[in-house]
């Protein structure tokens, strides 16, 4: 194996061109190096992203924020305008792992492992997170529901990777919210997860809202129905009922390890319930 | 197979060693270095007892590659007390038998001090989310978690 | 060996008191040295090629292709063991190590490589080929007693088992006394439920590793992370054919065991590699290797009767115990039938237990191997008569508690025990009687378990400064040392820091019997105790020798020997570190020693208490507190036995709420890794009180009980038993996952 260090993402994107075999772009590390510990991946090269300054920043860009690949959750999670623009966010991506986990793991890479279950894609989802895409070709910008083809398997093509990612601005009046269902507090894969980002108009009705579910389906959905039950609604108990039924109904789960299909149906309503009551709670006190 | 030389500070001491492209920095710690203190439960992030700081962030180093350590400070178990003085946590683990096999503890005492030094009054529940990543099978966290606060306690006021 | 006459009103010095641990600088330091922390010059890494089936008949390996790799310096299969005569247990172990016609378990050691790097072993060990003749398996233990099911072995059956069962069922046991059918007569009601648990690790964060090196004259070396080097020396001489006085094992630190520990799995195997290459071989496991391959306990499923009469006397119990133990005969299926009932003073108790193999790995004994399952059947079911009765639980097991002179289940007459004591203490806590809020219940449970003696040799050296060494044979795996050295400092009247205990390799002590059964601070204390005392007597001889005067003129009090009697004249008294610095001119060196097949271990109970949260919605638990109260005989350092209760609850948190062993219908685990297979993190936890009750041991000279194992037998019964009251519903399966709460009440 060659692990390659880019100091540019020029260098970079030549470097990734150039590579014959299989080579996997390292960030955090947090599930590639796991994958090739259990000899799931046996990459013929590696490129590590972090030397790239440009990638190990946030920045803002048209009101919005602009995170590199490389930037890891305990980084976004110090950012302050970041956390009050987009709690949701960053506590999805804060739920990644441990402590020590948080120190590498980047939205990136979680978003390139393309794991149903990965914390952070819901919340992206919800968000309305475009991913720009970089390659010897120029780069291109690629909403975040669109980058997950399947358990693993991205619609990136050969030589591209994810160099930022992009929440964009605030209106007035907005909040966010991931939740996730683990049977620990901590150091679990979610069971079933959902994000969720709404905007309220003066008088507290939602105008605008995206809901995202993960681990009940091949990829991180989002679920239009449950963004139209809670639109024009001040989020009373009908809506929430109305929420909870459409998330239940768009989840098409799998049984496995982790949970039951019945078990992921039915937490995928309570979680969006609660989910859009906290962000709902968060636009009332931007107000 | 060529391997790569690595440039580093490790525990304050200038490091220099040839590596693998696959092997981790615990690895290198280990079996090269001869640094056994950080141990390896799984090898997959998950149990946090190869816990060690990687410029001031805590990381778990099976996840590290021993490549990406150019340039960077590590410090470890092995750096943490002070000649003959143990640090304020070390002293407290053994005092309040925060401890029982082991092998957990060096992971534990260099997340609780990675914890301390961004957050010298955690509450109890802070220090038990923080330290979630590490595991222990024998004490129940009971005795660690009284050892950190009561360490941090001390801290604070000798601070 | 009888409780010292005194020791109920005996003022301690030393012990009860809280010193710091000898090995505390080592291990907050990383200096402590564990398994994988050995090397040797030379040295080799050796690696294990696994079965990936569940079920398999090995048809022919291939090692030529992994031979050829440079850097490879020895292959082994089964072809390289000697094959074990009539002794099924070491055969068991050896094809538990290295399968031989068949791969009896997904993870099941074929093969194993020593290359002179990790990474050239890893890249030999894929091209080792094996022809696998995929068999049907079975990993439940209600399937694999079903006429029909999968076979692992023909032919395992002892006598016990009747005619015509399936040939994984191996053993029968049946204990208790009376008439089961009057006494259920007898019962206002009488509930039968059947109950199940699943299989759950050790989970010790260490995983296994040791390093072997083996000369051609058939003398070898071995270190390694074990419970019992002893152990380890006979198991692997038996197995290689060796002379148990040619191999000397030296015990590391040890990174955890709770029985896991307590058997061999690569060691044997890093032998025989050592011997096939002339090198040091080390190996380590991976943590997916642990959790394949190593011993997870019994999962089990328990048919119990149960009759109470209204004002809840318990009239007859029953259990039918049925425990799958791997692939191997051996689940602790026994304990758990003799443990079931062993709170209770019945009248009409009867319990049947059946022994089943299934392609699971080979269980190890862990913590009171048997008793949590049997005791979260026995008291959950009591629980649930006690409720249904309208009456308090806590005086349900009052009314029905065994005590001294009653006649247990197992068949013993119970000595001074305390049980009623814990039972007692709860009731009066103020935890029993705080305020809970919605969606919150509170559970108790009680739990026993035996204890044990066994082997142990202990010796004691008096330095010429008058410091002392204990040299002991038992790995400290949760603060031995420091109570031995207690002990000896207690009965020598000395100071703790006077004394330093050491544990010994093979070679440099006599046989004793591996760290289980919560048997070191008894047996070893007790060894330690009198090896202090066989000490003083040589002591108080070489001072009788310098005062002139008769041995028995001299006694030992306060650190040093004193003229005493009628006769003694007038001396000034000697201290040890007097009498040792002139040991030379008295005789020469003075040591103390103790060799003992130890009995009277004193059985142990506890009860514990805990309040839960249930949210209806997901079926989550939360645990918010806890306490433990148990009799501790004698706490010789009181943290290190609250570190027990606490270790102890918080397994037996986990084995009742997400811990499991999930396997997939292709018969592999799917949960292999500490990802998924999902022990505690203190996020997860309340602190955990504890309440030591000191019921003084009549076996031992302080009156101390092992501790260890007690601890984990109670929580199960006690969570499912407050989940329950928060839930509304009855929780008799394990573990009670959010899955499986959830659908219970969305069932109920």
């Amino acid at each position: 194996m060659q692990y390659l260090a880019p100091t540019t993402l020029d260098d970079a994107v030549s470097m990734l061109a150039a590579q014959a075999g299989d080579c996997r772009v390292l960030a955090g590390g947090t599930d590639l190096l796991v994958r090739m510990r259990s000899g799931f991946a046996e990459p013929d090269a590696v490129m590590d992203i972090k030397r790239i300054g440009a990638l190990r920043e946030i920045t803002t860009e048209d009101g919005g924020f602009r995170i590199g690949a490389a930037v890891s959750g305990a980084e976004m999670a110090e950012n302050a305008a970041l956390v009050a623009a987009w709690p949701g966010v960053v506590e999805a991506a804060g739920l990644i792992g441990s402590t020590q986990i948080q120190g590498r793991a980047t939205m990136a890479g979680n978003l390139c492992n393309a794991s149903p279950a990965a914390d952070s894609v819901p919340a992206m989802v919800a968000a309305g997170a475009v991913a720009r895409l970089a390659s010897a070709a120029g780069t291109r910008d690629v909403a975040v529901e669109d980058i997950p083809a399947g358990p693993g398997k991205t619609n990136l093509k050969p030589g591209e990777f994810v160099a930022s990612i992009f929440l964009p601005a605030r209106p007035a009046r907005s909040g966010d919210a991931y939740l996730r269902f683990i049977p620990r507090t901590e150091m679990d894969i979610a069971v079933v997860g959902c994000g969720v980002s709404l905007t309220l108009d003066a008088g507290g009705t939602c105008t605008a809202a995206r809901v995202a579910l993960g681990a009940v389906a091949p990829t991180v959905i989002l679920v239009p129905e449950a963004a139209q039950a809670i639109i024009g609604t001040k989020l009373d108990d009908a809506a929430l009922d109305a929420l909870a039924a459409a998330c239940s109904a768009a989840a098409k789960p799998i049984a496995d390890k982790r949970g039951t299909v019945e078990f992921r149906t039915h937490v995928a309503g309570v979680l969006a319930r609660r989910a859009a009551t906290i962000a709902k709670t968060r636009a009332g006190e931007q107000a | 197979m060529s391997r790569i030389h690595v440039t580093t500070t490790i525990n304050g001491d200038p490091v220099e060693y040839l590596c693998d492209p696959e092997e981790t920095l615990l690895d290198v710690l280990r079996d090269r270095l001869g640094l056994t203190g950080s141990k390896e439960g799984c090898g997959t992030g998950d149990c946090g007892a190869c816990s060690v700081t990687m410029n001031g962030r805590l990381v778990c180093s099976c996840l590290v590659l021993g490549a990406e350590a150019e340039g960077a400070q590590i410090a470890t178990i092995e750096g943490m007390a002070k000649g003959e003085t143990l640090h304020p946590l070390q002293r407290k683990f053994i005092e309040h038998a925060a401890l029982q096999c082991g092998i957990c503890t060096p992971g534990i005492l260099v997340a609780a001090k990675s914890l301390l030094e961004r957050n010298p009054d955690p509450t109890e529940e802070e220090a038990r989310y923080w330290l979630a990543g590490n595991l222990c099978r024998c004490t129940g966290y009971d005795k660690i978690i009284r050892a950190v606060m009561d360490a941090a306690a001390e801290m604070r006021e000798a601070s | 060996m009888a409780l010292d006459t005194k020791s109920e009103t005996r003022q301690f010095t030393v012990v009860g008191t809280r010193p710091l641990r000898p090995d505390g600088i080592d291990k907050v330091t990383g200096r402590a040295r564990f398994g994988a922390d050995m090397t040797a010059p030379g040295m080799l890494i050796g690696l294990v090629l696994r079965s990936p089936h569940a079920h398999a008949k090995i048809k022919r390996i291939d090692t030529s292709a992994a031979e050829a790799i440079p850097g490879v310096h020895a292959v082994v299969t089964r072809a390289d063991f000697p094959v074990i005569g009539d002794n099924d247990f070491i055969a068991d172990i050896l094809d538990n190590c290295m399968a031989g016609e068949k791969a009896l378990y997904d993870g099941h050691a074929v093969a194993a490589i020593a290359a002179s790097s990790g990474a050239i072993a890893r890249k030999a060990l894929k091209l080792i080929k094996v022809d696998y003749e995929v068999l049907p398996h079975v990993t439940d233990v209600d399937a694999a007693m079903k006429p029909g099911a999968p076979v692992l072995h023909e032919g395992r059956a002892n006598e016990t088992v009747p005619e015509g069962m399936s040939s994984n069922v191996v053993a029968r046991y049946e204990f208790g006394h009376g008439d089961i059918g009057a006494g259920l007569a007898g019962a206002d009601r009488v509930l039968e439920r059947t109950y199940r648990t699943e299989a759950t690790h050790q989970g010790y964060i260490e995983p296994h590793a040791c390093l072997a090196q083996m000369g051609p004259d058939g003398q070898a070396d071995l270190w390694c992370c074990t419970q019992g080097q002893y152990m380890v020396r006979d198991t692997c001489a038996a197995i290689l054919g060796l002379k148990q006085g040619q191999l000397r094992v030296t015990a590391s630190e040890i990174g955890g065991g709770f029985g896991g520990k307590t058997t061999v799995f690569l060691e044997p195997v890093a032998l025989a590699l050592a011997r096939k290459s002339g090198r040091p071989v080390k190996m380590v496991m991976t943590r997916s290797e642990v959790l394949r391959a190593t011993g997870p306990t019994a999962s089990s499923s328990i048919d119990i009767k149960l009759g109470m009469t209204k004002d809840g006397r318990i009239t007859a119990g029953f259990a039918e115990l049925r425990y799958q133990g791997g692939a191997y005969p051996g689940s602790p299926v026994e304990f758990g039938a003799m443990s079931a009932f062993a709170p209770y003073d019945l009248d009409h108790v009867k319990t049947v237990g059946w022994d089943v193999v299934t392609n699971r790995p080979k269980q190890a004994a862990y913590r009171a191997p048997g008793a949590p399952m049997a005791a979260f059947a026995v008291e959950s079911a009591i629980d649930e008569l006690a409720k249904g009765f309208g009456l308090d639980p806590l005086e349900v097991r009052l009314k029905n508690a065994a005590r001294e002179g009653t006649r247990a289940s197992y068949g013993v007459t119970y000595p001074a025990i305390g049980l009623e004591a814990t039972l007692r203490r709860a009731k009066d806590h103020p935890h029993w009687t705080a305020p809970l809020g919605s969606n919150q219940g509170r559970g108790v449970a009680c739990g026993f378990w035996f204890n044990f003696g066994g082997n142990t040799c202990v010796s004691m050296n008096i330095a010429p400064d008058g410091t002392v060494n204990v040299i002991e044979g038992n790995p400290d795996i949760g603060g031995s040392r420091a109570s031995m050295s207690m002990m000896a400092a207690e009965e020598l009247g000395i100071s703790y820091d006077q004394v330093r205990t050491v544990i010994a390799d093979t070679a440099s002590l006599g046989l004793n019997d591996v760290t289980d059964g919560s048997r070191v601070t008894f047996a070893v204390g007790l060894a330690t105790i009198e090896a202090a005392r066989d000490a003083k007597r040589e002591m108080c001889k070489r001072a009788a020798m310098v005062w002139g005067i008769e041995e028995d003129a001299v006694e030992w009090k306060d650190g040093a020997a004193h003229p005493a009697g009628p006769n003694a004249g007038s001396h000034p008294p000697m201290t040890l570190a007097e009498i040792a610095a002139i040991a030379s001119n008295t005789g020469g060196p003075i040591a103390g020693h103790y060799e003992v097949n130890a009995e009277g271990a004193g059985v142990s109970f506890a009860t514990h208490m805990v309040d839960t949260e249930v949210d209806p919605e997901t079926g989550a638990v939360k645990i918010l507190r806890y306490t433990v109260f148990q009799d501790a005989g004698k706490a010789v350092h009181p943290a290190y036995v609250e570190g027990q209760f606490q270790g102890g609850a918080v397994q037996g948190i986990g084995w009742a709420l997400n811990e499991e062993y999930i396997y997939g219908a292709d018969g592999t685990l799917q949960n292999a890794g500490f990802l998924d297979y999902r022990i505690p993190v203190a996020s997860d936890l309340p602190m955990i009180d504890t309440v030591i009750l000191e019921i003084p041991n009549p076996g031992h000279p302080y009156g101390v009980r092992g501790v260890g194992e007690t601890s984990i037998v109670p929580p199960l019964a006690t969570i499912a038993n407050a989940v329950s009251a928060a839930s509304g519903v009855r929780m008799a399966d394990l573990p009670m996952s959010p899955p499986k709460v959830l659908a219970a009440i969305k069932g109920a």
